[in-house]
């Protein structure tokens, strides 16, 4: 029995290849195992059909009207909170022994981070999708078309892809793709309905307002709606931007760091 | 010619402990060479220096010519490391396992592809090739996982425990697919707990205890620092065991120890000619045996030999002398 290669050697992977490669990693996984798209993607749907049906007349006059505004801010919802994916898929890399295989590979080292972050890409395009096409079944009619609605998810995906950075560091600290489950709730729950995705902020007590006017949720789903509907402020976009390379560039080299110190 | 592995005083601590506390090995090349010794005793630990998973805490270490601390991209370029835990991504199916690390090693789809059939072949796993790891059972998961490392020829393989958890039929497999590589010209550094498998394994092995090397030698030299072949006894009653030590150490004129559990015993035999006798003498005492072997010495006689203590006992207990064999 051979089992040595017979073929030469083919030079190393390029640092792109192997991203590209560890993206196509994350992307069968997803395949595999589409459940843990949709055990995160339920939800919101279900918040969807809930407060459109039941809340959305009250709070909008119609149903149909209240649809409009509750739309884009479920998307930023939804992919809000599968961001703790990146966080639960690293730590059980690391549990299960994957990572000592990556990392003893002549790889670019960082690769495994940024191919992981290229299939949430793909994550949140995906539940971005199965959410604006529910929503469509249901009425939504986004003013701005197709090129403000791509334009939103763009802005959503960038937001997400800054507190993936957050999720790395939690998914190397803790002990359990459990527990960094646990300890996503704990921060998205208040971050995503502590802001104005569900009803206007006007009637919150004022020191809920407070904290819903510095909430960067508020902030990118103002500016989800805007490009959806073609009526942007600026500033929302702007706000979410700084906020964006504000939380990279806090956490991106924490994360860079602690996942190049050994374990 | 340098040899495969040279490390100097290595040292590893995590906190307080010295997981590796002081370890001088030199392994050359193209052969099997095994490190021996109990949970704990720092062999992982040594892997994952020598892998360049972990920075040492002093000493120096140099795997095929390069420093692990000064030049780890080196040193990954030509080895490959099977973790003590099958490090396969159970989502994946087999085929996607092989072509994902053939990828990473350089190779382009349509050749990732066709290496990932070639092994799966070798390996025996191509009815399994298109299920998800999740399926397979732990023989099938540890032969995916060393193919994985065999993707590309490494100059030298790290294989952890290789067969821990494997049920007979599965280890033997295992022990063919490492002599077939060491046949083909690729240093093998294994680590293991038996010495049975380092026995039918490894040229050359270093008994490891408390990170340090308190034997090398080939697997008779170890043997013979025990001096003598073992007679393992298991009481049928094991409160006759200090009765029966009292016998054998009479008839036999040899050290007698306790074995693993309550019931065994295990006499070193210097003179075979005796052994009829200790036998009738427990008779004669109404100690009735309920299973008796004689042979080679085990792990644990080795242990017992360079330790004065078994290596069940080895992760309590207080570190042992060093000595040399050979």
């Amino acid at each position: 029995m051979s089992l040595l290669a017979t073929t030469p050697r083919p030079p190393a992977a390029s640092p792109w290849a192997a991203t590209l490669t560890l993206g196509w990693r994350a992307m069968l996984k997803i395949k595999h195992v589409p459940f843990q798209l949709f055990d995160v993607t339920a939800f919101p749907l279900m918040m969807t059909l809930m407060f459109t049906y039941l809340f959305g007349g009250a709070l909008a006059g119609s149903p149909r009207e209240y649809v409009q505004y509750l739309i884009p801010g479920i998307v930023v919802q939804t992919i809000v909170f599968i961001t703790v994916y990146t966080g639960v898929g690293l730590n059980g890399d690391i549990t299960k022994g994957l990572f000592d295989r990556f990392r003893s590979v002549p790889i670019w080292q960082p690769a495994p981070i940024f191919g992981a972050l290229l299939g949430d890409v793909f994550r949140y395009t995906t539940a971005a999708t199965m959410v604006i096409l529910l929503g469509l079944v249901m009425g939504f009619r986004p003013a701005a078309g197709v090129v403000g609605v791509v334009a939103a998810v763009a802005l959503i995906i960038l937001f997400a892809l800054s507190l993936s950075w957050m999720w790395i560091i939690v998914g190397m600290k803790v002990q359990s793709p459990e527990s960094v489950m646990t300890s996503s709730f704990l921060l998205l729950f208040p971050l995503t309905m502590g802001s104005n995705i569900f009803v206007d902020p006007r009637t919150m007590p004022g020191w809920l307002r407070a904290v819903v006017a510095v909430n960067p949720v508020t902030h990118l789903a103002d500016a989800s709606r805007g490009l959806m509907h073609g009526n942007v402020a600026a500033r929302d976009v702007v706000w979410v931007l700084v906020a964006s390379a504000v939380v990279t560039a806090v956490f991106a080299p924490i994360a860079l760091r602690m996942y190049h110190r050994e374990r | 010619m340098i040899p495969a592995i040279e490390t100097t005083a290595l040292v590893k601590r995590f906190g307080e402990t010295r997981a590796v506390d002081g370890i001088d090995l030199r392994v050359e090349r193209g052969a099997v060479y095994g490190l021996l010794g109990p949970n704990g005793a720092g062999k992982t630990t040594t892997i994952r220096l020598l892998a360049t998973l972990l920075r040492p805490d002093g000493g120096t270490a140099r795997v095929l010519g390069h420093d692990v601390a000064r030049e780890p991209a080196a040193v990954r370029a030509k080895v490959c490391l099977t973790g003590q835990f099958a490090s396969v991504d159970e989502d994946l199916t087999g085929h996607e396992n092989l072509v994902l690390v053939a990828r990473l090693f350089g190779h382009a789809w349509k050749g990732a592809r066709a290496r990932a059939d070639e092994l799966l072949a070798a390996f025996d796993l191509a009815d399994a090739a298109g299920k998800q790891a999740r399926t397979y059972s732990g023989g099938m998961r540890r032969r995916l996982d060393i193919a994985a490392s065999l993707v590309v020829t490494p100059e030298l393989l790290f294989l952890d425990e290789p067969t821990t958890g494997l049920d007979p039929r599965s280890r033997n497999q295992v022990w063919d697919i490492v002599r077939a590589i060491a046949a083909d010209g690729t240093t093998v550094l294994l680590t293991t707990q038996y010495l049975e498998e380092a026995d039918r394994l490894a040229g050359r092995l270093a008994v490891i205890d408390h990170g340090r090397v308190i034997a090398e030698g080939t697997s008779q030299e170890l043997k013979r620092s025990v001096g003598s072949n073992a007679l393992h006894l298991r009481l049928d009653d094991a409160s006759h065991r200090a009765e029966a030590r009292h016998v054998l150490r009479r008839v036999l004129g040899a050290e007698v120890h306790d074995g693993a559990d309550a019931a065994s015993l295990t006499a070193r035999v210097h003179d075979p000619a005796r052994l009829a006798e200790a036998v009738a003498a427990l008779g004669a005492g109404g100690i009735a045996v309920a299973e008796l072997a004689y042979g080679q010495p085990s792990l644990d006689d080795v242990f017992f030999a360079l330790t004065g203590r078994g290596s069940e006992d080895a992760v309590a207990a207080p570190a042992a002398s060093t000595e040399k064999v050979a």
